[in-house]
């Protein structure tokens, strides 16, 4: 069975059924680690075990980025390639994304009280995290406001496409202005400069999260598909009844 | 004449004529100016310090409130269906559309600026730099609005959907027009830096709204 099988709804939702459990069962154990070797992480010298919200701050922000990123690949998707089931991905991966970015706001502005004396600062990348927050709820709100999900998919996808460019501004807004969130230390040129002892349990926190991500993304994916079938045959019996 | 000179006369046409929204977008933004003191306080000095940035919440509303005529009259009346249909490219008639309605809605903002900043106390310098981020920012504002204006054409109660969706496109507009404004008036940030900004996003939206709007149109309308 090649990739392209994979469009069809009927196998997808016959693959995902048998691959989804183990999903959730790696996705659990990685997240057992992750939480494991976070705990058992040493004390920051100047935060303390304050620190340790950055075990789920970071991974939280890092995939609400990362999911608008596969919303726009499922978007190139739905206009170029009329990939089958690219909308059915899109429209589910929106309220997960939206989910991520909520949670690293609110983890943030948690972590933020006790570092730097506030809960919110409007500062470039807590705005521009916030737009991507705002822009989520725009999509999720776009593809409820249609009744035909294919015409909704791409005025989705158009929309999906715009907003990608606050990606890019989200990751250098650290670089490009003064701000009260501190610099990246992982992902820049030159390497991280975190020490292994706080890398190793954020990058298994990381992995464990994009887990959670796929196995989420893909339990949605069935549920729309499901849904879909549902009311097409709730549009056959109307018609029946009418006739 | 050619089609895109005929569209964009015959916008401005319906914009200036009663019921079309040339006007109405400059008594918005005399409302939303006017009825910030009754919520601040009449304190001149605090009005002279955020002046600017009233002015730019001011023009940023009206433009979104007008944006919701910039298709749907056309909708109604059936024409957006020949100008999709048309030898024209549809990218084109989509910016001659955003230019007609700039000129028609956005123009009579940055014209009311210097009149309305008297409200707030501004002086020369302050409401010549307003106007000048206005001049550059209301094109950014319409051509990026017009993207929210396609989505929701076809949407029947979809005004209130356009707003939510143009919102975060237009924060950065806003956001490099104040600190425009507010570097020419006072502060250790040259004019230049900012103002260049905004020029980079005017032309951006230039490019990237008409693209954007006509794709929308086009899955919209079929």
């Amino acid at each position: 069975m090649s990739l392209i099988d994979l469009a069809n709804p009927t196998r997808f939702l016959a693959l995902t059924q048998r691959v989804l459990p183990w999903l959730a069962v790696a996705t659990a154990i990685l997240l057992a680690i992750g939480l494991y070797q976070s705990a058992m992480a040493p004390d920051d010298y100047q935060q303390g075990a304050t620190v340790k919200i950055m075990f789920i701050h970071v991974p939280n922000a890092w995939l609400s980025m990362f999911v608008w990123g596969v919303m726009s690949v499922a978007a190139l998707g739905t206009l170029v390639w009329r990939h089958p089931l690219a909308d059915v991905a899109a429209k589910a991966a929106a309220p997960i994304g939206a989910a991520f970015t909520f949670l690293a706001l609110v983890t943030g502005s948690l972590w933020g009280r006790p570092m730097w004396g506030t809960y919110w600062e409007w500062d470039a990348r807590l705005t521009s995290v916030l737009i991507l927050f705002l822009m989520y709820l725009g999509i999720m709100a776009l593809w409820r406001a249609v009744e035909d999900p294919s015409r909704a998919a791409r005025a989705a996808a158009i929309l999906t496409l715009v907003g990608a460019i606050n990606i890019p501004i989200i990751k250098f807004s650290v670089d490009w202005w003064n701000t009260l969130h501190q610099g990246a230390s992982v992902i820049r040129a030159g390497g991280p400069t975190m020490d292994r002892a706080f890398l190793i349990p954020l990058l298994v926190m990381a992995v464990a999260f994009s887990l959670l991500f796929l196995t989420l993304h893909l339990a949605a994916m069935r549920n729309e598909v499901l849904r879909r079938r549902v009311r097409t045959l709730q549009m056959l019996q109307a018609t029946k009844q009418a006739a | 004449m050619t089609a895109l000179a005929a569209l964009i006369r015959r916008d401005i046409r319906i914009a200036l004529r009663a019921g079309g929204g040339a006007m109405i977008g400059v008594l918005f933004f005399l409302s939303v100016v006017v009825v910030m003191p009754f919520a601040l306080g009449p304190d001149l000095a605090l009005l002279k310090r955020i002046g600017p940035a009233i002015l730019w919440l001011g023009a940023m509303l009206a433009s979104l409130l007008t944006l919701d005529r910039l298709f749907t009259a056309d909708l109604d009346d059936g024409s957006l269906d020949l100008i999709v249909m048309s030898r024209t490219p549809l990218e084109l008639s989509c910016a001659a559309k955003a230019l007609a309605h700039w000129l028609a809605a956005g123009v009579p903002l940055i014209v009311a600026t210097p009149i309305i900043g008297i409200l707030l106390n501004l002086d020369a310098a302050a409401t010549f730099a307003v106007a000048l981020t206005l001049l550059v920012g209301t094109p950014a504002l319409t051509f990026t609005g017009m993207i929210g204006a396609a989505l929701a054409v076809t949407l029947r109660r979809g005004g209130l959907l356009l707003a939510v969706v143009v919102l975060p496109l237009s924060i950065p507009v806003l956001i490099f027009g104040v600190a425009a404004s507010n570097a020419a008036i006072e502060g250790p940030v040259s004019f230049g830096t900012p103002f260049s900004i905004l020029c980079a996003m005017a032309l951006i939206s230039l490019v990237v709204g008409p693209f954007a709007a006509a794709a929308s149109l086009r899955q919209g309308l079929d």
